[in-house]
């Protein structure tokens, strides 16, 4: 495995990038690549490449290749019109450049000419031991070295996901869920036209890359069915695996003499690869980031035993609902649960599933009762709903005309505190106890303007918050599936 | 034109491979059916069989439930004067008479992408209506099977149903990964239906069965 590793490092970890086509004119593809790989910190090396030897943004370019130091580049950015870059390539490859990612359009895209240079430029890169993304790509990105190697942003935050695209802008949709959430990316690739690397070999790699945890893909074609099976049934025993299909709502029916034939569709025969190859497959770019984000940041479930807790009454009801659609197992509370709970809050709290206290957790007692729910050990995952309600009370108080006056400001500062203490104190009862605990509220949106310190908190503790208890049964839903899926095999 | 073969030997290949196949005979004279139901206990069902019969339904190729001597040198001698000259090499197959309320469908296929693939479906009358088909790529894998069977939409139509047993799962799960066996095996092989399989007491049988062949080579 560690054959991969090596293959991929000089494309994802490069100690320095020779770009090609860096034009003066900022609108152009090369000068917005420099500007975005120094914008955001690389922390390499950068060769930019200007015809003219012109200065660009501060800074000196090399006229030719040739002028670049032998061996400080492992990557060759390219942006040059192609009927350049087959050249071009050969002198990156003297200057000791291992790996490519080639921006330019004109290619296998383009006609008949640009498939016959597609062609060559791949033979040429095999020949020259160059692994070769692209072209006709949006970039790449790894934030181990701060690169944002990208004709267009965004640049996420660090963070455990890797991510191999078949179109750029979902991508970069991906990434984009990263910046607003936080839970954020290790590596994002625009594939291009894959003419030498493939969707598949991007993620056999993100399989075996140590910084990466979980793996998030979009995808339209499948060139190669039975290879793209393997190598997902390869990740998925290790990390889970997040699939967006484009086109999948296709008939795709064949003329077929045979029964089986006539039944069958693409879809149909991709749902069932993904369903043998235990890929986490959803239908939408949030909700893949969402699910992708949970297996980040939370310990895999054991299995499909719910609690639901909550400070809001008619959330608990309809997450519950939510639960038993998912195949959730929505537990009677434990008996012995519910003689600690009952010694902590008055006994109005629920006594049921879902928890609710009732008003009892105004005695501080939510940070307890979350680990004790935790702890239990009929208990494999907990949501937790209604966070943020204290805190934007608080923030009610604080942006009103009567603060910081009649002790409203105590008060204020006491509820935002204490928001942001439970969210801490559920992902800590999360990680000691190995379970999920995903925390929902509609604040995230709502009180987002006066920073409502729960849903902050959660993005404090480095995972994200869902919306809606809703969102949160469906993410945890995924993760279940995914854990019988790994223990059943494993068996 | 793909080439298919009969139904008669469609199963042979089928029982080759390891799938159960129910004991028929085939024949050439309505007497020789007549001795065929006496061995196999009536009622029996009489099929017309060659290779170039497809769609012996819409052409009233089958007769069922026959219970008597009589009845099947009836229905045999019918059949035999149904034969038109596409049906090639046609003789009268002879079955016993299989009866159960569900009936599924299974089979093999080759997909331009994934290679071969095994179907699971539910057939019978409401095969169109429902819709209900899966499909897992060959070599099914330990669990494929169960997956695959628990993945169709109405996978409770398995269990226990007005007064029959739950289907046997381990006999359907060896019918599914032979057929994606065959379908790693023998790339002569194009398609295969098994339609209907039905489930009798419970056991999956295999009623009518059609193998396709590639096309052979120069």
């Amino acid at each position: 495995m560690s054959g991969i590793v090596d293959r991929f490092h000089p494309l994802f970890y490069p100690r320095g990038i020779i770009l090609t086509g860096v034009s003066s004119h900022p609108g152009k593809f090369g000068a917005v690549t420099f500007h975005n790989l120094l914008r955001f910190g690389y922390q390499g090396e950068l060769f930019p490449i200007n015809r003219d030897g012109a200065e660009i943004l501060g800074h000196a370019t090399y006229k030719t290749i040739s002028e670049v130091p032998e061996g400080r580049a492992d990557l060759a950015f390219i942006c040059t019109p192609s009927k350049l870059n087959e050249e071009l390539l050969r002198d990156c490859a003297k200057r000791g450049v291992r790996a490519a990612f080639v921006a330019s359009a004109g290619y296998g895209e383009a006609d008949e000419a640009g498939k016959a240079s597609e062609g060559r430029l791949v033979e040429l890169a095999n020949e020259l031991g160059i692994v070769l993304a692209g072209p006709n790509g949006q970039g790449l990105v790894s934030t181990a070295v701060s690169m944002c190697a990208q004709i267009a942003p965004p640049y996420p935050p660090p963070g455990p996901i890797s991510m191999a695209s078949q179109s750029g802008n979902i991508g970069a949709s991906f990434m984009n869920y990263g910046v607003l959430s936080g839970v954020g990316f290790s590596k994002g690739v625009s594939c291009g036209n894959s003419a030498q690397l493939e969707l598949a070999d991007y993620l056999e790699y993100y399989a075996a890359d140590p910084d990466t945890t979980v793996s998030l893909a979009y995808m339209e074609g499948v060139e190669d069915g039975r290879r793209f099976l393997e190598v997902a049934r390869a990740h998925t025993a290790e990390k889970p695996l997040v699939v967006v299909r484009g086109g999948a709502t296709e008939l795709g029916k064949r003329a077929a003499s045979s029964h089986t034939g006539a039944l069958a569709s693409n879809e149909r025969i991709f749902a069932g690869a993904c369903r043998q190859a235990g890929i986490t497959r959803v239908e939408t770019v949030e909700e893949a980031y969402e699910i992708a984000a949970t297996f980040a940041r939370q310990p895999l479930p054991r299995g499909p035993r719910t609690l639901v807790f909550t400070v809001a009454g008619g959330w608990g009801v309809l997450t519950a609902d939510a639960c038993h659609r998912a195949g959730l197992n929505l537990i009677p509370i434990p008996e012995d649960l519910c003689d600690q709970i009952d010694r902590m809050v008055p006994s109005r709290w629920s006594r049921s599933n879902p928890i609710d206290l009732a008003g009892g957790e105004t005695r501080d007692t939510i940070p307890e009762v979350l680990d004790l729910m935790a702890r239990h050990p009929n208990v494999d995952a907990i949501i937790y709903l209604g966070i943020g309600i204290q805190a934007a009370q608080g923030n009610a108080f604080e942006s009103g005309p009567f603060h910081p006056d009649y002790g409203l400001d105590r008060i204020a500062e006491f509820h935002q505190r204490q928001d942001r203490r439970y969210a801490l104190a559920a992902a800590e009862a999360s990680a000691q106890h190995r379970k999920p605990i995903l925390i929902a509220s509609d604040l995230l949106h709502t009180d987002r303007d006066y920073g409502n310190t729960g849903p902050l908190g959660v993005k404090e503790s480095g995972r994200i918050a869902y919306p809606s208890g809703h969102r949160a049964v469906r993410a945890l839903a995924r993760m279940v599936a995914y854990s019988r899926y790994r223990e059943n095999r494993r068996s | 034109m793909a080439q298919t073969l009969s139904e008669y030997e469609s199963k042979l290949l089928l029982g080759q491979a390891g799938i159960s196949i129910p004991d028929e005979r085939l024949v050439n004279t309505p007497d020789e059916a007549a001795a065929a139901a006496r061995a196999l206990d009536c009622p029996v069902a009489l099929k017309l069989c060659g290779r170039g019969i497809a769609h012996k339904t819409e052409r009233g190729l089958v007769r069922l439930g026959l219970q008597k001597e009589a009845d099947v040198v009836a229905a045999a001698t019918a059949l035999l004067a149904e034969r038109i000259a596409d049906d090639g090499d046609a003789g009268i197959l002879v079955a016993p008479m299989v009866t159960g309320r569900r009936e599924l469908i299974a089979g093999m296929l080759r997909d331009p992408q994934f290679g071969p693939c095994v179907m699971l479906g539910l057939g019978g009358i409401f095969t169109e209506a429902l819709n209900d088909a899966v499909f897992a790529v060959a070599p099914l894998q330990p669990l494929d099977a169960e997956d695959l069977i628990a993945a169709l939409a109405h996978s409770q139509l398995l269990g226990p149903f007005r007064g029959e047993p739950a289907v046997d799962r381990k006999e359907l799960v060896q019918i599914l990964e032979t057929l994606g066996q065959i379908g790693v095996e023998r790339p002569d092989i194009r398609s295969i239906d098994i339609n209907p399989l039905i489930l009798c007491d419970g056991h999956p049988v295999v009623v009518d069965a059609l193998v396709e062949l590639e096309d052979a080579v120069g």
